[in-house]
């Protein structure tokens, strides 16, 4: 009898548990963004605008909270996958927003597709990373887009013929940005004098550097991370190579400026967004808020980051909150129509899941990130 | 490729190898004596450049005396390393003690990594280390040419240290047989921790010539110097001091030539200096320098 009211206190605490965390109502959502590691700056950046606009609208529609689980990826593939892997079959998730690199979310793509849980990636611009992929969603835009606005501006307005390019052969996105600026610039009538690689883990470019410099471009195209450009830079002014290093939205993170100094003073790259450029109500909010708690702007990652949580968030609530499943989740996150977000309008393509939105060019003036231009697709 | 290209390029290459020269020499020191191969001494050299970055960007001493202050901390940080981690298996399997040494490599990183953070730090490039000199349109950058002296120098000093001092002869006898050596009476601990320091001081040394040819530092940044390094000290005949620089000069220049010769494979030329190493190995068993298994060396 006794061993029977053990059982019978224990089944009822336990009820009273389980009951209790499911009138709690949440969604919980994964977050798989590098905060260690090389392209660490971007994580901790995305992270900082997904804070702010979850402190905007930290409920969906139907009251239930909004849990954000943050694992860190290091940058690398496999902890990619382990990470979106862990949180869709331990943690229960609805959705994962992430990776930021293009090779990171193609490690972890696949595990959400096989497990149908909704993917939504902030910053991968790779178009190979939503191909074939039903449940793999993104609310920036793709490179052919992006390469084909570098080489618009190195020739229009940098009035470049020759161009050298220098491509990170381990990372998809710098392989396929190239790619995509190497064909758009020679439809222009460009010409590019000298191709070279070089890997992530790379601190050496002086090989590479007294290459390019014999065959003397007008332009040097570079579309890498921020600690590699800005560590190019320094050696290759060291070098006497003094041409502009055009890159894309890889270059932007602070780090750049740090480690870069003077020498990457006239980087000039494609992006996403620039605050000064920023439009819609939702961004002028949310540029308010982010210098109210981080003393400063946000930079093209962060904006996206939050752009990814507003979006998915809009989504939930169309889906019907914390009842929704994860496929009715990415039905909606895939029909994003004319979304007003921090970094434009966004609308996906229910058949590609890429967003179709406007690129922005900056570049570095006396230590700053300054704005050039908008790009309309 | 013409001749002022090719001059250019072997300027990268002996640059280049000598930053593996000098932190290979450290590999070598440790290995030679206790036989121990310290797979943490990347990460001491990672611990040696933000020891040097927390001396110029945070503390504002001026940077050869946090360069020194640094390089000291890192031997006693080298030398608490070895009392801590690898003393207690100095009789242990040697597996257990390159276990102990992977372990110490994780730890130094995420110990670096929660104190300063994943984002890459801007290490502070003093005036003199900056610059760089045009000779016919060869490009001398000023670390280039300052880093493969200071590799020389350290060599001899090191030399000086093994083959005319009598704790040098007391590392020597030491790589020959602890056991006769302890018998001897000789302070077997104290030389150790002496080889621990001198190796970790010259890791600190390497790590700063390093940051401040390639000047952004992360928590885990000394994993592929350290590789690199490692392979050196192999290629070179691990154990001999000699051949660590030496290996390190030429796993540079097979880079930089590598790279120089063939663009489109550059992407891989870790797998080539790698490769390399590996074809070495099959004729020179033992690398470039070394000598007889048995027998001590250096």
């Amino acid at each position: 009898m006794k061993r029977f009211l053990h059982i019978l206190a224990v089944a009822v605490v336990s009820f009273m548990f389980l009951s209790s965390s499911s009138f709690a109502k949440e969604v919980k959502v994964g977050v798989v963004w590098p905060m260690t590691g090389l392209v660490a700056a971007f994580g901790q950046s995305a992270w900082k605008g997904a804070k702010v606009a979850q402190s905007m609208e930290p409920k969906a529609k139907d009251g239930s909270n909004i849990h954000l689980i943050l694992l860190d990826n290091k940058g690398m593939k496999v902890q990619t996958a382990n990470a979106v892997s862990k949180l869709i079959t331990e943690d229960h998730v609805k959705a994962v927003i992430g990776a930021i690199t293009s090779s990171n979310t193609m490690a972890g793509a696949p595990i959400a597709e096989r497990n149908k849980t909704p993917m939504l990636t902030s910053s991968a611009t790779n178009p190979l990373v939503t191909k074939g992929k039903k449940y793999v969603s993104r609310v920036c835009f793709i490179d052919p887009f992006q390469g084909l606005v570098a080489a618009k501006y190195v020739w229009n307005t940098l009035k470049a013929k020759t161009a050298a390019v220098m491509i990170e052969r381990d990372q998809d996105y710098s392989v396929g940005l190239a790619h995509a600026f190497i064909k758009a610039y020679k439809k222009l009538g460009g010409k590019i004098v000298s191709t070279n690689f070089f890997q992530s883990t790379d601190q050496d470019y002086s090989a590479q550097i007294s290459t390019i410099k014999s065959k003397n471009p007008q332009v040097i195209y570079m579309p890498s991370y921020y600690q590699e450009i800005s560590l190019f830079a320094r050696q290759a002014r060291q070098y006497g190579l003094n041409q502009v290093i055009m890159a894309g939205d890889g270059a932007e993170a602070e780090a750049l400026l740090k480690i870069g100094g003077k020498a990457v003073n006239g980087v000039t790259f494609t992006t996403h967004f620039d605050p000064h450029a920023a439009a819609t109500p939702l961004a002028k909010k949310f540029l308010k808020l982010y210098y109210k708690k981080y003393k400063g702007q946000p930079d093209a990652m962060a904006a996206l980051g939050a752009d990814a949580y507003f979006v998915l968030v809009h989504a939930i609530n169309e889906a019907g909150g914390h009842k929704a499943t994860p496929q009715k989740i990415n039905y909606y996150i895939r029909h994003t129509k004319d979304f007003k977000g921090v970094t434009g309008v966004i609308t996906i393509d229910p058949k590609t899941g890429n967003a179709i939105k406007s690129a922005v060019v900056r570049k570095v003036e006396n230590g700053k990130f300054v704005y050039v231009t908008t790009v309309n697709p | 490729m013409n001749s002022t290209i090719l001059l250019q390029q072997l300027v990268n290459g002996i640059s280049l190898g000598s930053l593996y020269g000098l932190v290979a020499i450290g590999y070598t020191m440790v290995y030679g004596v206790i036989r121990l191969i310290n797979f943490a001494h990347g990460d001491i050299m990672m611990v040696g450049m933000y020891f040097a970055f927390t001396g110029v960007a945070m503390m504002f001493l001026p940077w050869w005396a946090a360069f020194l202050l640094s390089m000291i901390a890192t031997a006693f940080l080298g030398v608490l390393v070895d009392r801590m981690a690898y003393k207690p298996l100095r009789n242990a399997s040697r597996i257990s003690a390159l276990i102990t040494a992977i372990g110490v490599s994780f730890f130094l990183e995420n110990l670096f990594l929660v104190v300063y953070g994943g984002v890459p730090k801007a290490f502070p490039v003093p005036e003199l280390f900056g610059g760089a000199i045009n000779i016919h349109g060869v490009i001398f950058p000023n670390i280039a040419i300052i880093t493969p002296i200071v590799a020389i120098v350290f060599l001899l000093m090191l030399l000086f240290i093994l083959h005319k001092t009598k704790y040098g002869m007391a590392m020597r006898a030491l790589s020959f047989d602890m056991e006769t050596v302890r018998i001897m009476g000789v302070n077997v601990d104290m030389i150790i921790s002496l080889v621990f320091a001198i190796g970790s001081f010259l890791a600190a040394l390497g790590g700063i010539f390093w940051a401040m040819r390639y000047p952004a530092i992360n928590p885990l940044i000394g994993i592929m110097p350290g590789l690199k390094a490692f392979a050196a000290a192999v290629l070179g005949g691990i154990g001999s001091v000699t051949g660590a620089a030496l290996g390190g000069f030429i796993i540079g220049i097979a880079e930089i030539f590598i790279v120089a010769i063939f663009p489109p494979l550059a992407g891989y030329k870790d797998a080539f200096a790698f490769l390399f190493l590996i074809f070495v190995l099959l004729f020179k068993p033992t690398g470039i320098m070394g000598e007889d298994l048995d027998r001590g060396r250096f």
